[in-house]
C-alpha cells in the first residue's frame, strides 16, 4: 500500500525515487497485454457484432451477480477492515435455502395453496418473492452469527488473526455443508421457483420455445437476466440512499472513519457493524438465489469462485467504495465473458486473478479508492 | 452533578490515573490543567466511557456511570469533544452535526438544535455541504464544538479546544465556551493554555503525572506561585 500522500512533493520527486528501477519492464508488459486484448476485442467486434453484443450481455449478467456479492465485501471492509472470505459461502447458503424452500416446502406456491382463488401469476410472483426474502433473512442471521462468534472477539486482535478466521469460517461452511445430512457433497439440479423463459430479437422480440435454441445471429435474453439486472441496479441505488440519507447509513460511514469518536456521538458501533454484515449478507443471499436460478445447478462450493471474483471486483473498484464495487463487478463480468468467448473457456477464472494482480501492482487503491491511510 | 472518586486507570502496565477525585457542580466551568502526559485526556476518555477505570467511581446526577458504555453516557447527558477535534473527514459538515445528535430521536427537535448551531456558528451554515476534512483548523474546532452541543448535553467535556488556533480564534472559542455555560451547560475544560482556562473557569484542578496536586477557586490557583512558574510562565 502506498503511504499517505497529501503533499505535492509526494507526487513529484519522492514517489519517483521510490519506484523500482525496472518498473518500465512491468509497464511495457502491461501495455503489450492491453494492446493484445484490445486487438482481440476489436477484431471480434468487427467480425460478428451481434455475437459480441450477446457476449457483453452474458457478461453483464455475471457482473450484476458479482456486484450483489461485492458490495458486502466492500462494506464490511470499509467498517472493520476485514476481508470477509466467508461471504461467498453465505451466498451459497442463500442458494440452498431457496432450493429447500422450493423443493421441500413449495414455499413459492404458498399464496395459491392458502387462497386458491388467487390468480396463478400473482401467486407465483408473491411466492417467489417470499422465497427470496426467506433466503435473505437466513443469510442475514447466518452472517450476524458469524460476526458475533468468530469476528467480534477478535476486533482488537491483529488484523491477520481475523483474516485467518474468516478463511476458517469459509472452509467450515463449505465442508459442513458438504456433509451428507446437510447439503450433501453432490451437484444438485436446482428447482427454480419460477420457469425461466427467454426471448430473441430479430426485427422484434420473439419468445424462444423451451428446448429449442435461438436462431443464428440473433441476440437472446431471459427473464432471469432482466431480474438480475434490475435487482442489481435497485440494490445499488438503495445502498446509495442508505449511506447518504439515513441515520444508520451515515453512522456506518462515521464508524468506518473513526470508531472511538463515533462512540462519543452515541453511536453503538457494535450494532452498526452487525448491521453492515447483515445488509451485505442479505444481498449476497439475493444474489445466491438469482445465480442458482440462472445457472440451474448448485453445490456447496458454489460460492467460492463467484465470491473470489466479487472480492477482486471490490478491490478493482477500490475496496470500501460502493460505486467502486458495482463498476468493478461489471468489469469482471465482461472480462470473464469475453475471455471465455474469445480466448479460451478455462481462462475465465485465471483472468479474474490476473486482474487482481495487475490492480495490486498498478493501482492498489482501485478505481474509486482513496489513498490508503485516509480511512485508517 | 459529576462526582469522581479515587479513579485508577491503566494502559497495560502504565498507571495513568493514580486515584484522582474531583467534582463538577451544576452550572460550573471547571478546568483541569497540567503538563503534557499528565493524564488530562485520559481522565476525559474515562468519563465518557472510552476507557474503563480499574477502581473508583464516577457518579453523574446520582447514577454510577463508570461501567456504562460510551453511547449510553451520551444519552445520560455528557458530551465529549475530543482532543484534536476528530471531525469525520468524509462526512459533510451537516452530517457531522447530525451524528452529534445520534442519541436523540425527535427529528423536529434535532432540526431546531441544528438551526441553533447554525445561528451560533454561521460559518458552519455556509459550509454545510462541504466535507468536514476540508475545513480549516479553526472551522473544525467550531464544528467539533457545535457537534458536541447537538446531543443537548448537560455536561460538556472539552479537550484542548484552543489547540493550534490563532490568538484571535482562541479568544473566540473561549467566548463561546462562556456562552455555552451561560445557557446552562456545565463544563469540564482541559487546557494547555492555563492562563485562558483559569480566566474563564470557576474552579480548577492541577494534574501532575496522574495525581491531582492542587485544587481550588480558579483565581486563587492563578495566583499560586508554583502554578505561576510551572504553567503560566510568569
Ligand atoms: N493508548 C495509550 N497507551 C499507552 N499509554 C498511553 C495511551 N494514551 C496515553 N498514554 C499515556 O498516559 C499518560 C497520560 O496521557 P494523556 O493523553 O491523558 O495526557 P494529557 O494530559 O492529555 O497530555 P497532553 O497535554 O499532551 O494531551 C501519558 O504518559 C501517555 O503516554
Ligand atoms: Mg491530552
Amino acid at each position: 500500500m502506498p503511504e499517505k500522500s497529501d503533499l505535492p512533493a509526494a507526487m513529484s520527486g519522492i514517489s519517483r525515487r521510490r519506484r523500482p528501477p525496472l518498473a518500465w519492464v512491468g509497464n511495457g508488459f502491461l501495455i503489450i497485454v492491453a494492446v493484445l486484448a484490445a486487438y482481440v476485442l476489436v477484431s471480434n467486434l468487427a467480425k460478428n457484432p451481434i455475437e459480441f453484443l450477446q457476449n457483453v450481455l452474458d457478461g453483464l449478467k455475471l457482473g450484476c451477480v458479482y456486484a450483489l456479492i461485492a458490495l458486502g465485501y466492500t462494506m464490511v471492509y470499509g467498517i472493520v477492515k476485514l476481508i470477509n472470505f466467508a461471504h461467498g459461502d453465505v451466498f451459497m447458503v442463500g442458494a440452498f435455502t431457496s432450493f429447500y424452500a422450493v423443493s421441500q416446502f413449495n414455499l413459492h406456491q404458498w399464496p395459491q395453496m392458502l387462497f386458491p382463488a388467487i390468480p396463478a401469476g400473482i401467486s407465483l410472483v408473491v411466492g417467489s418473492f417470499t422465497v427470496i426474502l426467506l433466503s435473505m433473512v437466513v443469510c442475514t442471521l447466518l452472517a450476524i452469527t458469524i460476526e458475533r462468534v468468530a469476528y467480534k472477539p477478535l476486533r482488537d486482535a491483529p488484523r491477520i488473526a481475523a483474516l485467518i478466521t474468516a478463511i476458517g469460517v469459509s472452509f467450515f461452511l463449505e465442508f459442513f455443508g458438504a456433509l451428507q445430512f446437510v447439503f450433501s457433497p453432490r451437484f444438485i439440479p436446482y428447482k427454480s421457483p419460477f420457469d425461466t423463459t427467454a426471448w430473441y430479437i430479430q426485427g422484434g422480440i420473439h419468445p424462444i420455445v423451451s428446448g429449442q435454441s435461438s436462431p443464428d445471429n440473433t441476440i437472446s435474453f431471459s427473464n432471469i437476466f432482466l431480474i438480475i439486472l434490475v435487482a442489481s441496479v435497485l440494490v445499488q441505488l438503495f445502498l446509495q440512499f442508505l449511506v447518504r440519507r439515513t441515520k444508520i447509513g451515515v453512522a456506518m460511514r462515521a464508524a468506518s472513519f473513526d470508531k472511538p469518536t463515533a462512540r462519543l456521538m452515541g453511536i453503538n458501533v457494535d450494532r452498526v457493524i452487525s448491521f453492515t454484515f447483515a445488509i451485505g449478507a442479505a444481498f449476497a443471499g439475493l444474489g445466491g438465489v438469482l445465480y442458482a436460478i440462472a445457472y440451474a445447478s448448485i453445490w456447496t462450493q458454489l460460492g467460492i469462485l463467484p465470491g473470489l471474483k466479487a472480492f477482486v471486483a471490490a478491490v478493482l473498484g477500490g475496496i470500501g467504495s460502493l460505486p467502486g464495487a458495482f463498476v468493478g463487478a461489471l468489469i469482471m463480468g465482461q472480462a470473464e465473458s469475453l475471455t471465455m468467448s474469445y480466448i479460451s473457456t478455462p481462462m475465465r477464472d485465471a483472468v479474474a486473478f490476473t486482474i487482481l494482480i495487475i490492480v495490486l501492482l498498478v493501482k492498489p487503491t482501485g478505481i474509486f479508492g482513496e489513498p490508503a491511510g485516509e480511512k485508517a | 452533578m459529576l462526582q469522581v472518586d479515587n479513579l485508577n486507570v491503566y494502559y497495560g502496565a502504565i498507571h495513568a490515573l493514580q486515584g484522582i477525585s474531583f467534582n463538577v457542580n451544576e452550572g460550573e466551568i471547571v478546568t483541569l490543567i497540567g503538563a503534557n502526559g499528565a493524564g488530562k485526556s485520559t481522565t476525559l476518555r474515562t468519563l465518557s466511557g472510552l476507557l474503563r477505570s480499574r477502581t473508583g467511581s464516577i457518579t453523574f446526577k446520582g447514577v454510577d456511570i463508570s461501567s456504562m458504555p460510551a453511547e449510553k453516557i451520551v444519552e445520560a447527558g455528557i458530551s465529549h469533544v475530543p482532543e484534536g477535534r476528530k471531525i469525520f473527514a468524509p462526512l459533510s459538515v451537516r452530517e457531522n452535526l447530525m451524528m452529534g445528535a445520534y442519541s436523540r430521536n425527535d427529528p423536529a427537535e434535532i432540526q431546531e438544535t441544528l438551526e441553533r448551531a447554525y445561528r451560533s456558528f454561521p460559518r458552519l451554515k455556509e459550509r454545510a455541504g462541504q466535507y468536514g476534512g476540508t475545513l480549516s483548523g479553526g472551522e473544525q474546532q467550531m464544528l467539533a464544538t457545535a457537534r458536541g452541543l447537538m446531543s443537548k448535553p448537560t455536561l460538556m467535556l472539552l479537550d484542548e479546544p484552543s489547540m493550534g488556533l490563532s490568538p484571535i480564534l482562541v479568544e473566540e472559542i473561549f467566548r463561546i465556551i462562556v456562552e455555552i455555560n451561560k445557557q446552562g451547560t456545565s463544563i469540564l475544560l482541559v487546557e494547555q493554555n492555563a492562563q485562558m482556562a483559569l480566566s474563564v473557569a470557576h474552579r480548577a484542578y492541577v494534574l501532575e503525572t496522574g495525581r491531582i496536586v492542587l485544587s481550588g477557586v480558579a483565581k486563587e490557583i492563578a495566583d499560586n506561585p508554583q502554578v505561576k512558574t510551572a504553567y503560566l510562565g510568569v
